[in-house]
Order: structure tokens, then sequence, then C-alpha cells
């Protein structure tokens, strides 16, 4: 029976936020909060390694209070324990900070119900880091594992896991011992819409919620922004180049005038004849 | 932490068959302008199973100092071996800034580096400057997918590290004449105390396709239409040499495999010159071609945003400009007379 841990954030949605162009900020009330669409396929696969083994799927996020919903998404998902860490305590983390937190949450888990397993995402869409997993797999001391696109074989008995880990022009097949913490690609498997009864079950499901006085042995000076080397010292918007010409005209006249910009950089192309 | 005691610019050297990776050796390229900004030497972390040689390559690419380390425990890449010489290195010889390639095993290895540093990590930084004086390190990145640009610093803990993008930096020219200093460093760990192992390495062709190393890209996107009128793209690349390009909306079509697509979650691409065909310029996409030297649009809605990202833009039916342009190439290019009929 494996207890697997899968660890999910709640984002905005990038694809429709919108930047206020007057003071050059987010503006956050656009985008409608979303499962990090990557924690998704971490679920799914924390889910299908548990009916293929049997044992059991736990969610864990560390989030404002409305995270609650993400986690309720992962129960559709076919999770079937959540627990979030919440507290100012832990606002303004970076990825240091982050991983510090969520390692403390899932020391206290593991007193619970032991893990065998993690996974994350490969990145959220929002810090876009791909930090968090390593650096809770380092915490912990368990090997980390990233780029999984492919789990072949976890055999809690011998205690190892078997996984194709994705690279730049293909695969590794990488051996693990257990546990050990997985990132995630997305092509690693499809999340299917959610089963009625799953659904049900998510609409009332109350999650774990612990704040820091919860958890055991925590080093306040490591968490939230006075845990965090980094800063975000200045954001702005991507510059955008000006519009460019727009060519004008039939289109013949449009393409003898690309032409002519092309032609001057003749070199560049390799043209066949065409016959 | 005595922040004083840490001098100098890191770049970590990956390889890859024989040879240091282009990201590698553009970050020499940027490593060598902080540096000498800084007043500091620039050194190169090599690791990995008889790579000695590659030292050299470095130091003609601008480093003065290459850190090797020789050893069959490097023969694969794993996190938990490379990291332990990674952090063992820094701290002997306490970098203050230490450059990463934000390639798999770049992102991979310096997460789990700067967790046990406990030291802050700036992550897919696209612009990198320094404070003369202070040493603060300003990395600049993309974030909210593409939508802001973030500047990072980390002010009170060394080495100050960050994942940099391939082929935002410039590789300098090599000069043979360059000298440096190589520093043989030495493995403590054993076979036996690492707990992963890479059975097999598998190399899918398919996969193999480079098109952030292509000078021209067309690209095409779900304004194409079909599987059918994609093919619009591939002949009119064929007809000029170029390579292949798409947007996520068409790979997720089902009309080109995913190594083409270009942006975010694809790959980030410099051609000298961009062809955007039936894209519509979403954010996403963008953050991946803006770079190109000369952009190219052609799509039917002349709102598109795409417009605003180019260089040059038609409005138009793709099926109707793109045909016109594999006509007047070959005419221009290779002579009136060599070209022989409608494609
Ligand atoms: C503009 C901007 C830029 C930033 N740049 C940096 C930077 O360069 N370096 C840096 O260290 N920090 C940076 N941060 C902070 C950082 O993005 C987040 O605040 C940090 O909490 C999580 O990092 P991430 O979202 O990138 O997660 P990633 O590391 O991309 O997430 C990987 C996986 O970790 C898990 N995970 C991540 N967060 C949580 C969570 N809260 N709860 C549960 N699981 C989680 C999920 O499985 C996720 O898929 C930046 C923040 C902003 C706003
Ligand atoms: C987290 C995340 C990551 C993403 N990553 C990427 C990424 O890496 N790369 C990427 O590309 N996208 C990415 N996207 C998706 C992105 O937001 C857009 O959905 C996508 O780029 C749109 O693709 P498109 O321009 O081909 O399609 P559309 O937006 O549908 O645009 C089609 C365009 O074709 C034009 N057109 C239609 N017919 C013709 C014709 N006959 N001739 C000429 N023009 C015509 C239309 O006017 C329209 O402008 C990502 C999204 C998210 C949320």
């Amino acid at each position: 029976m494996l207890h697997i841990v899968a660890c999910i954030k709640q984002v905005p949605d990038t694809k429709v936020i919108k930047m206020n162009p007057k003071t050059n900020t987010m503006d956050r009330s656009s985008a409608p909060a979303i499962l990090n669409p990557y924690d998704a396929h971490a679920v799914e696969e924390a889910v299908r390694l548990k009916q293929r083994y049997g044992g059991s799927v736990s969610v864990l996020t560390m989030g404002p209070p409305p995270a609650v919903k993400a986690i309720r998404k992962c129960v559709e998902i076919g999770a079937d324990e959540g627990y979030m860490i919440s507290d100012r305590a832990f606002a303004g983390a970076d990825t240091l900070a982050t991983s510090y937190a969520l390692t403390k949450a899932l020391q206290k888990i593991e007193k619970i119900q032991p893990i065998d397993l993690i996974i994350c995402g490969k990145m959220t869409i929002d810090g876009d880091t791909g930090q968090v997993g390593p650096g809770i797999a380092r915490r912990l001391d368990i090997p980390p594992l990233t780029n999984v696109k492919k789990v072949v074989e976890v055999n809690k008995e011998k205690g190892y896991a078997l996984i194709h880990r994705k690279l730049e022009d293909g695969y590794e097949v990488v051996q693990s011992s257990l546990p050990c913490l997985f990132s995630v690609e997305k092509e690693i498997n499809e999340v299917p819409y959610a089963p009625l009864p799953n659904m049900l079950k998510a609409a009332r499901y109350q999650p774990i919620i612990w704040s820091v006085d919860d958890l055991d042995d925590v080093d306040r000076t490591q968490l939230g922004l006075k845990g965090s080397p980094t800063i975000v010292a200045k954001v702005w918007p991507p510059e955008k180049p000006k519009g460019g010409e727009m060519l004008e005209g039939s289109p013949a006249e449009q393409v003898d005038r690309l032409m002519e910009v092309l032609l001057a950089k003749k070199e560049l192309f390799r043209v066949k004849e065409v016959r | 932490m005595n922040l004083e005691e840490y001098r100098g610019v890191w770049v970590f050297l990956e390889h890859k068959e024989g040879s240091i990776v282009p990201v590698s050796l553009e970050l020499l390229g940027a490593g060598r302008a902080l540096a000498d900004k800084r007043g500091v030497p620039l050194a190169g972390l090599l690791i990995g199973d008889q790579v000695r040689p590659l030292a050299q390559t470095a130091i003609q690419y601008g480093a003065d100092i290459v850190y090797v380390y020789d050893d069959p425990i490097f023969h694969d890449y794993r996190t938990e071996s490379y990291m332990k010489a990674v952090i063992a290195c820094c701290e002997k010889h306490k970098p203050e800034i230490f450059l990463y390639g934000a390639t798999s095993t770049g992102k991979d290895l310096a997460s789990a580096v700067a967790t046990d540093l406990a030291t802050g990590l700036t992550a897919d930084t696209t612009m990198l400057d320094v404070d003369v004086d202070t040493g603060l390190l300003q990395a600049s990145r993309p974030a909210f997918g593409g939508n802001i640009m973030a500047t990072i610093l980390c002010k009170k803990h060394r080495p100050q590290m960050a994942t940099v993008r391939p082929k935002v930096m410039k590789a300098l020219d090599p000069d043979q004449s360059r000298s440096g200093e190589i520093v043989e460093e030495h493995a403590t760990m054993r076979e036996e105390d690492l707990r992963t192992k890479v059975l097999k390495i598998v190399r899918e062709a398919k996969n193999t396709i480079r098109i952030d190393e292509a000078d021209v890209i067309v690209a095409g996107g779900k304004g194409l239409g079909s599987k059918e009128g994609f093919q619009l793209i591939h002949r009119f690349a064929e007809t000029i040499g170029a390579s292949v390009g798409a947007s996520r909306d068409a790979v997720e079509a089902g009309w080109i495999d995913h190594p083409h697509q270009v942006g975010q979650t694809g790959v980030t691409v410099t051609p000298k010159i961009y062809f955007a065909i039936g894209i519509s310029g979403a954010i996403q996409h963008l953050v991946g071609m803006q770079n190109a030297g000369l952009i190219i649009a052609i799509n039917k809605d002349p709102h598109a945003a795409i417009f605003q990202h180019c260089h040059y833009g038609i409005v138009g039916d793709a099926f109707e400009i793109v045909p016109m342009l594999m006509e007047a190439f070959p005419k221009a290019v290779l002579g009136e007379v060599q070209y022989g009929g409608k494609v």
C-alpha cells in the first residue's frame, strides 16, 4: 500500500490575466484562481499509481484560505485527503522558504501516515521556477527526480522506483530508491473529466488546515519573506516592440514590398529551385 | 555569512557527447562581462567522466580558471553526485555569482544546490547585470507566464545563483591564444552511497529537431485551419530552406509535434528571421520568439496582437499570400529563368 503525497498550488490563470496599463501592475482580480495545470497531472499520476498498487493519495498546499478550492479540485481527480498550511507567517516566501514550510508539513503528515512518494508538478504557471520540488527533496534528503514523463514501476517491497526522465533530445531510464520525489511533465498523463462520485465528495470536502503553530520544530526565521534570500525588487511589463510597418496595397504589392526586405538578407535563405 | 569572503563569477559547464553545450558558452560570455565589471576572475566548473579536454575550450570562450572533476562516478548526470561536487567546490572556493543554463540538467542541479547552500536562486533569467561596488547581481526574468518581467536580488546570501535561458546571452568568439588555469578537484563520494542509477539513455530522433539553432523559422498557428492546411508551412519552409515552428494550439491540434512549439512551454528561439503565419500573438507565444532579428507576421485579422510585435505585417489570407511568396522567392533569388512553375 502506497501513501503518495502530491504538492499542489493554486495560481491565477495567466492566460486571462490583465495588466493595468496605468500602474503597470497585475490586476489579480481579473484572473480566476485555478489549480496549477501541472499539478493536476501530479495528482492524476498519484491516483493512477494508487489504482495500480493500492494505497492512498494526499495532497498538500501552502496558500491563503481560498486555496481550499484547489484541494477540492484534487479530490475530484481522486485524492483521498487534503492538507493545507495557511498562515501570514508563510507570506512572501520564495522557493527556498516555500520548500522549507512544505517540508515541515510533510514531516507532520509523515507522522500520521508514512510517505512513500512525493509528486510535484514540473512548475507553476505564476512563479514558474520549477525549484520547489527539488528543494523539498533536498530538505527531506530523498532523491529528486525531475522531468519525469513516465513511471514504469514503483516497488515498495523492494524499495525502488523506475521512471523515464525527459531530456532535451530523448529520455533516460532512472532507478531510484524509495522514498523519492518526482516532478512530472505534462505529457505523463491526461487528466480525464472527474467521475460524478468524486465531484460529489469534493463539493463537501473539508481539508485539514494547519497554521504555523501546528507544525513541529519550526524555525520561523526560515519562513515567508524573512526566510527568503531572493526579493522581487522590481516588476514591469515586458517590452513591446512598437507595432511594425503594416504593408499596404494589393496582396501582390504587399508581397513585392516584403520581397524587397527579404532580399536584403538573401544569404540566409537556401532556396530550392521549384519545378 | 561574511559576504566579503565570496569572490568571482562561476559558470556551470554542461556538456553533451563530448562538447560543452551552447548555453554554457553563452554564459561564459555573459559571465566574462560581469567579472570584468567587478574586476574578478571568471571560472568554469566542469564535472564529468573524461571531460578534461573541455577545460581548454572554456578558457578559449572566456574562463580564467576551470575547476575540473573528472571521475567515472560522474559518467551520467545524477543530481546527487553532481550536487555534492558543486557544493564542495563552492564551499572551498566561494564564488560570489554562479550561473547555470536553464536546461533540464542546469535547473535540476541549481535547485538542489541552492537548497543546501541556503541561498537564493533566480529562475529562467533573461537579463543580467551587476552593481560594480556592491557586487549585487540584478537578475531579471519573465514570470506569470511571460505577462511580467521581474528583477530579482539576493542581498544577504552568497553565491548569488541564477539559471539563464539558452539563446539570450551571447558567446564570445573563441580565442585560441587565451590562457587560463586548470584546477583538478577530487570527488569523495562512493557509488554505494548514491541512491539513483541511470540505467539507459534513449536519444529520440524525433526530439532532435533543433529549431533553437535555426536562422530562419517559418511558424504556423491555428489559423492554418487543419493538418492539411498546415502543410503550407512545411512547403514554404522547404522552399526557402527554413525550419518549421508552431504555436501551441497547432501542436495541441495534432498538426505538428511538440519539439516544434515556440513559446513559454516550448522552445525559445532567436532566428534572424521569423515568419508568424496564422498566429494570433498570445503572450506565451511571444516570449518564445520576440528576440528574433526580423519578425514578419501574416494574419487575416488586422487587430491580431502579433502585429504589435512584428517588424513587417501583412493583413491577408495565408493561403493567398504564402503561395505568392513561394513563387516570388525562387524567381528573385535564383533568377528569373530558373523558375519553372507554380507550386
Ligand atoms: C514575479 C515573481 C518572480 C519570482 N521569481 C522567483 C525566483 O526567481 N526565485 C525564487 O526562488 N522565487 C521566485 N519567486 C517566488 C516563487 O515563485 C513562489 O513564491 C514560490 O512560493 C513557489 O515557487 P513557484 O511558484 O515558482 O513554484 P515551482 O517551483 O514552479 O513549483 C513546482 C511545484 O512545486 C509545488 N509547489 C509550489 N508551490 C507550492 C505551494 N505553495 N504549495 C504546495 N506545492 C507547491 C507544486 O507541485 C508545483 O508544481 C517569484 C515570485 C514572483 C511573484
Ligand atoms: C501556461 C500556458 C503556456 C502556454 N505556452 C504556449 C507556448 O509555449 N506557445 C504557444 O504558442 N502558446 C502557448 N500557450 C497558448 C497561448 O495562450 C495561445 O492559446 C496560443 O499561442 C494560440 O495559438 P495560435 O496563435 O496558433 O491560435 P489562435 O489564437 O487561434 O490564432 C489563430 C490566428 O490565425 C488567424 N487566421 C485565421 N485564419 C487565417 C488565415 N487563413 N490566414 C491568416 N491568418 C489566419 C486568426 O486571425 C488568429 O489571429 C500557452 C498557454 C498557457 C496557459
